[in-house]
């Protein structure tokens, strides 16, 4: 467990009683669940007593204290939903899964939990695997559900997405593309650059579809760490023009055609990236430098 | 000072008390299972139910946490006050029948007859363990845990707290299990009344923890 990464999160929601809950909101994001040394450790950080903290744990529905799998599905059981027959749709996940409602399949991938009510009464039976509504759930859809909620909902589909689309960036210094047509992410050629960091160096994978929210591969950067991106075929470094909207970062600014840069924001985890149409020509300011 | 009405008494009280805190002042009788001096008004177990306003606006509301206010008319023994103050003692007689204190209030109040299956609960989540431990022990080893029919009190993670000083400040508030603490003397035991109710605490190795919070159970730790 990253001690500093939970003092971080208490410490910039302040330790004021009112800050509880959203301290281990922040938890769960983080790690999915609630560790119990991340609940002793908020106990002693806030002055409240452990007995307290984990009261509020227990009692709110959203954390969880065991930890979740990577995809997490669940079966809404509220009033419209249960008279439409969702207690068969839970029986039949909890089959097609081996799992109990409330527990995660022993590969850690998929968690299978009920809800009380979606507030999508009119779609009952209703079903949401990782943020994605199925409506009328019957029992024949449940094992297509658990296998697109293994293969993961969250790659985009650049043809049906209008806000969506794939772009073709190269390096703003020796143009050499910086396509890997080897490596795809949501389904497009990634973008390659290398990423520095302490001294390191790392390869890593970006998505190429613009306004895709995966993140970028590559292990060996910490989570949170603004990195410097490299070409991978001249070594030069993206140049940055503007700092990232999002978190404040510098952006790297990846080369598509003249007076246009994809930019990229350079801290590990974070999503902001942008178009910017008008950019000054980048060859012509390396030259001058 | 603040002037309202008790039971068509007009009285004067302090600014800031409770209802109940002026009534008790004042000589009115009001039973109170979870409240208790010294530790902050909680509320669970609505015993101190009194009758305020009049006519069709009357309400029911517990006078532990309800704050005097200028003209309010109170009525601590109108006959729905009767009425849902034996219900409520019922109910609870249901939940926790060996409970030496619930059955003393039963006694009291007239309830004579047990409509509801008995549950035998351990606890009736009144919370005065609670605020026990962290108003006046200081120490908050124990807490409310989860929510709904799952909601418990216990250490967090069932594990032994490593704030606790094993004072048994929790054991001896507690309304529902206090025969609990003679169980290695059962001829110091309150009344005996447990050894006539199934399932009789005397059988300990029997029912295991079933009347105890805490884990290794402190009346056995004490001896």
């Amino acid at each position: 467990m990253d001690t500093k990464g939970i003092l971080d999160i208490i410490q910039h929601n302040g330790e004021n009683q009112a800050g509880l809950i959203a301290i281990l909101e922040e938890i769960q994001a983080e790690y999915s669940y609630l560790p119990e040394e991340a609940l002793r450790l908020v106990a002693k950080e806030t002055g409240r007593s452990l007995a307290d903290v984990y009261g509020v744990a227990t009692f709110y529905k959203a954390f969880s204290l065991k930890p979740k799998g990577r995809h997490c599905i669940s079966v809404c059981l509220g009033t419209a939903c249960h008279v439409r027959g969702a207690q068969k749709i839970v029986e039949e996940f909890s089959q097609e899964l081996g799992i109990k409602p409330g527990e995660t399949t022993s590969d850690n991938e998929v968690t299978l939990e009920t809800v009380n009510c979606l507030g999508a009464c009119a779609l009952g039976p209703t079903v949401v695997a990782d943020g994605h509504y199925f409506p009328h759930v019957s029992r024949n859809k449940v094992s297509d559900i658990v296998d697109a909620a293994r293969n993961g909902l969250e790659t985009l589909d650049g043809k049906t997405d209008g806000r969506v689309f794939p772009l073709q960036v190269s390096c703003p210094v020796c143009r050499q593309s910086l396509m890997d047509p080897d490596h795809h992410i949501d389904g497009h050629p990634s973008v390659t650059l290398d990423a520095s960091f302490n001294g390191r160096k790392d390869r890593v994978h970006l998505s190429s579809l613009y306004g895709s929210r995966a993140p970028a591969s590559g292990n060996g950067v910490p989570h949170n760490s603004v990195t410097r991106l490299h070409c991978p075929h001249c070594q030069s470094e993206i140049p940055s023009f503007s700092d990232c909207l999002e978190c404040g970062s510098p952006m790297a600014a990846l080369y598509i055609r003249e007076g246009c840069t994809w930019e990229v924001c350079t801290r590990r985890g974070c999503q902001g990236h942008m178009l910017n149409l008008n950019q000054i020509d980048l060859l012509k300011n390396d030259e001058g430098k | 000072m603040i002037n309202l009405t008790i039971n068509g008494l007009a009285v004067s009280v302090e600014k800031g008390s409770t209802v109940l805190e002026a009534a008790q002042f004042l000589g009115f009788p009001i039973p109170t299972l979870c409240h208790h001096e010294g530790l902050t008004p909680y509320g669970a177990c609505r015993l101190c139910v009194v009758e305020i306003g009049e006519g069709p606006g009357a309400r029911l509301v517990s006078s532990c946490t309800y704050p005097v206010e200028e003209g309010l008319k109170v009525r601590t023994a109108s006959e729905r006050v009767v009425r849902a103050r034996k219900m409520i003692i019922e109910l609870l007689l249901a939940s926790c029948p060996q409970s030496k204190v619930i059955q003393d209030l039963a006694s009291a109040h007239g309830v004579r007859t047990q409509r509801f299956r008995q549950e035998y609960e351990d606890c009736i989540l009144c919370g005065l363990c609670v605020r026990m431990c962290s108003e006046q022990m200081m120490a908050g080893a124990i807490g409310f845990r989860g929510r709904g029919t799952e909601r418990s009190i216990g250490t967090p993670f069932d594990v032994q707290s490593d704030v606790c000083r094993f004072c048994g400040g929790c054991m001896h508030i507690c309304p529902a299990c206090q025969l609990r603490c003679t169980y290695n003397q059962p001829e110091k035991a309150i009344c005996n009344a447990c050894a006539n109710l199934a399932p009789p605490c005397i059988e300990k190795e029997q029912y295991g923890d079933m009347m105890c919070y805490m884990n290794p159970c402190v009346a056995c730790e004490i001896k």
